[in-house]
């Protein structure tokens, strides 16, 4: 019995720590389907990040794919760690504990690598906490050949100069395409140069496609004042970028996302690691498409990830069994940006609820167009009296709708809600964005509108034949402008301007026909302006972001770790104002921070669904017309689709 | 028919807590293709329930929870198809058919034993096994014990119903499960103030050894209510022979 109760792996922290935090099994690692690498045999120790808790970080597909490639390369080990929550951070600076991996427990610092996934701004500041922790020096600059290569990747890395500082490089596009070329690279210039091999490093990694090293880049801003040496051509350029060059000849001035062409021959994982403690999201997640066809305006990931890419129907089906097989899930998801755009579907759906459906697996469907099929296929996997059906028309009046060429009509709303209604549904969910460009006191109105709208569909049924009251909950978010979307010139609303708004639509709702069947709730101003000036800023940025993380700012993505004053206070400190970076109107001449990447979808592309949507104008999506936004260049995807 | 699984918990997963055991087991029964019965309706559960929970921190070579199944391998091919899938610090040691009118393992449970030992026995200044043996000879012990009807005085001597002590440890097993159930942290923490003694946090390494139900003036091991499989079946074969 006794070698058994003591046949535990060395952990990194003693029994009376885990025993003192909260969920323990956060940081023990070895979790079902763990490659459990050998860290000492691999001449390659890479620890992938996800800079937030647990449950969260293990929630995250590209991660699990990475992890299943990095793991799959010879000789190359592929460990994870995670942001220690609140109660550990604590003290794991108290007794000076080092961050450690979960699989070997080894700490951070004592691997070649470390690749933190950046998936949303608010996270910036649990980078640090996890460099700090880690004793790697926040400061790239600072790093020494004894410490790893810290890099950085993920949607965020589409403007990463407010913290280009503290990363040694970043990847910029998909991860399944450069990394053994990389991984071949350390280890050829590392035994070239056992000393001083981290800078001539970073200069080679700077020729590898996607591979951005700000470090070897230079910026220069114009003057904000007159009479200095850089003086702004015209009075809207003062203080900002100047010049942005590399340092090197021989290394690109413009860096090119990189893509995965062939979905259906790449990295995915068979056997997803299924942890111990419950994830977020706790099911098998099937990708079975990226990119996005429709265009919207305000959003980032309908442009970076173009062009759209499927996945075969015959891939999924094989991935989904297998994957459900090796995890014992009883739940599988389907992601994409947009489902319903996906070409097979109803024959997909179908496969999945009539082979794998019952035997106590759940199907459940992500967030589909409303329409027969849809409806079918969620009676068949959801209690009708219990679900609800969800539309997300971004903006409450038609116009609104133009402008942000979100292509989901009036008409295409409330039919769909009759039908769900005459299914059986009597929940309906609305999601909406206040604060767009060009919006009115009548779009923010609209809101309550539509909302209203739906419910007096629903009374139209018969009394004898509803299923008691409808529930209509609308939720807002307030809209924050992003690199590479046509609206990444246009100005943010004022915390203020929110608030207002957001108490208005609030006012409008109390004065429907239907008020009592009608929920309305709102994000928060406060993360939602911080996030404008972390998407949109430039390397200036990054010192705000260490004065707030030293004034103990971290988990700003969690309501009840956020403090808005810090961050004020750090602003204040740093001259980094919410003026400049959310509250003006950028010109087309601007040097943009984040324009020396490629993604495919050009400048000139973007300025015209920027005029396009100041005219109230929609652009059709891929499949209805090529609109030539430049995805063409990679060369596959939806833009050949037609085309053989 | 009903089965009841027994399996051990070690290692670093004793951090882990009862409901990820039960998660774990749920998905263990569907990598490990057990023909396991299903709950109707629009989120089917598997029929499933565990003896006793155990705490974080508690390791075990004793936990046991029964499920209803369709079909089943026999008792040794279950339990090498059980483990093929598991990890080794979360062993199945077995798995028995009940007669079908059985009762589950949390309705009958009656007791559990523990050994505990101090985690920092340097700080153990006192000879555990005088103290203990000591501690029992007293006539009663009184606890106050919460109970659906309020606070009730209790003699836990007549809780404990075997006991043991030597200079590293204390084994003893106690009343357990929804009527009296008694922690052994219970028991020590009225053993600590006994002696006079002031415990460190975690002061207790505690591991759990078996689970039994009563069985007239004594007990049996929730293991041992059931049968060991010979040869697999299916419960359409049920009545053939």
């Amino acid at each position: 019995m006794d070698s058994k109760v003591n046949n535990m792996r060395k952990l990194a922290l003693p029994e009376e720590i885990l025993l003192k935090v909260e969920k323990p099994a956060r940081y023990i690692g070895g979790e079902i389907n763990c490659a459990c690498g050998d860290f000492d045999d691999a001449d390659v120790n890479f620890c992938m990040c996800f800079p937030d808790v647990y449950e969260i970080g293990m929630s995250h597909l590209g991660i699990q794919i990475l992890y299943d490639m990095f793991n799959s390369f010879d000789r190359v080990n592929c460990d994870r760690v995670y942001s220690p929550w609140n109660d550990l951070d604590r003290i794991m600076r108290d007794r000076d504990i080092p961050l450690f991996a979960v699989e070997t427990q080894r700490p951070v610092r004592d691997f070649d690598f470390l690749g933190i996934t950046l998936q949303y701004e608010m996270c910036y500041t649990n980078v640090l906490q996890v460099l700090e922790l880690s004793h790697i020096p926040l400061f790239s600059r600072d790093r020494t050949d004894d410490d790893p290569i810290v890099i950085g990747g993920g949607p965020c890395t589409y403007n990463p100069e407010p913290i280009a500082d503290f990363f040694d490089m970043f990847y910029i596009g998909e991860g399944e395409t450069r990394y053994r070329q990389l991984l071949d690279l350390y280890l050829k210039i590392k035994n070239e140069h056992p000393d001083g091999w981290r800078s001539i490093f970073l200069h080679e990694a700077a020729k590898v496609p996607g591979i951005y090293v700000p470090s070897l880049y230079e910026v220069s801003y114009y003057d904000t004042e007159g009479g200095g040496e850089f003086p702004a051509p015209h009075p809207e350029l003062a203080g900002t970028i100047r010049e942005f060059r590399p340092v090197y000849d021989d290394i690109p001035a413009t860096v090119r996302k990189e893509i995965v062409m062939d979905l259906d021959d790449t990295y995915y994982p068979e056997k997803p690691l299924v942890p111990y403690a419950r994830a977020t999201q706790d099911r098998v997640v099937l990708e079975i498409q990226r990119g996005c066809i429709r265009g919207c305006r305000f959003c980032q990931a309908g442009m970076i990830y173009r062009p759209v890419r499927e996945r075969s129907l015959e891939f999924l089906k094989d991935k989904a069994l297998k994957m459900l097989k090796n995890t014992g899930q009883d739940e599988i998801t389907l992601s994409s940006l947009s489902s319903s755009d996906y070409s097979h579907l109803q024959e997909l759906v179908n496969y999945l609820v009539d082979n794998i459906h019952g035997r106590g697996i759940n199907v459940s469907l992500p967030s589909l167009r409303i329409d027969a099929f849809s409806l079918d296929v969620m009676s068949r996997v959801q209690d009708v009296r219990k679900g609800s059906v969800t539309f997300a028309p971004e903006a409450g009046t038609q116009r609104m709708r133009n402008v942000i060429n979100k292509g989901l009509t009036e008409e295409d709303i409330i039919h769909g809600s009759s039908e769900a209604f005459a299914a059986g549904w009597n929940k309906v969910k609305l999601y909406f964005m206040l604060g767009q460009p060009t919006e009115t006191t009548e779009d923010v109105e609209g809101i309550a509108v539509l909302s209203d709208l739906i419910a007096r569909k629903y009374y139209e049924i018969p009394k004898d034949k509803r299923n008691g009251r409808v529930q209509v909950s609308a939720s807002s978010s307030f809209f924050v402008p992003k690199p590479f979307t046509p609206f990444q010139w246009c100005r943010m609303n004022s915390r203020t301007e929110f608030i207002e708004k957001a108490k208005l639509c609030k006012a409008n709702f109390a004065k429907m026909l239907n008020a009592k069947s009608l929920r309305y709730s709102w994000h928060d101003a406060d993360t939602s302006v911080l996030e404008g000036v972390l998407a949109r800023g430039d390397r200036r940025v990054g010192a705000a972001i260490y004065n707030a993380y030293k004034k103990g700012c971290i988990y700003d993505a969690w309501t009840e770790s956020f403090v808005y004053q810090n961050w004020l206070d750090a602003f204040e400190e740093t001259g980094v104002t919410f003026e400049y970076y959310n509250e003006r109107v950028r010109s087309f001449d601007e040097i943009l921070p984040w324009d020396y990447i490629d993604c495919g979808v050009n400048k000139k592309f973007l300025w015209l669904e920027w005029q396009r949507a100041q005219e109230g104008r929609v652009t059709g999506n891929c499949r209805m017309g090529c609109a030539g936004c430049g995805a063409l260049v990679f060369g596959g995807g939806v833009c050949f689709e037609n085309t053989n | 028919m009903k089965i009841r699984i027994k399996f051990g918990k070690y290692g670093e997963l004793k951090f882990i807590g009862h409901l990820d055991v039960m998660r774990y087991f749920q998905k263990l029964m569907r990598r490990a293709d057990i023909d396991i019965c299903y709950s109707k309706g629009f989120s089917p559960h598997q029929i499933m329930s565990f003896a006793q929970p155990l705490g974080i921190g508690v390791t075990s070579d004793g936990e046991y929870f029964d499920i209803e199944a369709h079909s089943t391998l026999s008792t040794d091919e279950a339990v090498r198809r059980l483990n093929e899938f598991s990890v080794p610090n979360l062993p199945v040691y077995d798995y028995r058919l009940l007669p079908d009118d059985a009762k589950t393992g949390m309705a009958v449970i009656a007791a559990a034993d523990y050994i505990v030992r101090p985690r920092y026995p340097e700080r153990v200044y006192f000879d555990i096994k005088k103290s203990w043996d000591e501690f029992m000879a007293q006539e009663t012990i009184l606890i106050d014990k919460k109970t659906s009807a309020g606070e009730e005085e209790l003699d836990m001597k007549t809780l404990i119903y075997e006991n043991e002590a030597d200079e590293g440890s204390i084994s003893f097993r106690l009343s357990c499960g929804s009527v009296i159930n008694l922690k052994p942290e219970t028991v020590m923490e009225k053993f600590f103030e006994f002696v006079g003694y002031e415990p460190a946090e975690f002061e207790l390494i505690i591991h759990r050894k078996e689970l039994y139900a009563a069985a007239g003036d004594g007990f049996i091991s929730l293991g041992d209510m059931g049968t060991v499989i010979d040869k697999g079946f299916s419960e359409d074969d049920k009545g053939d022979n």
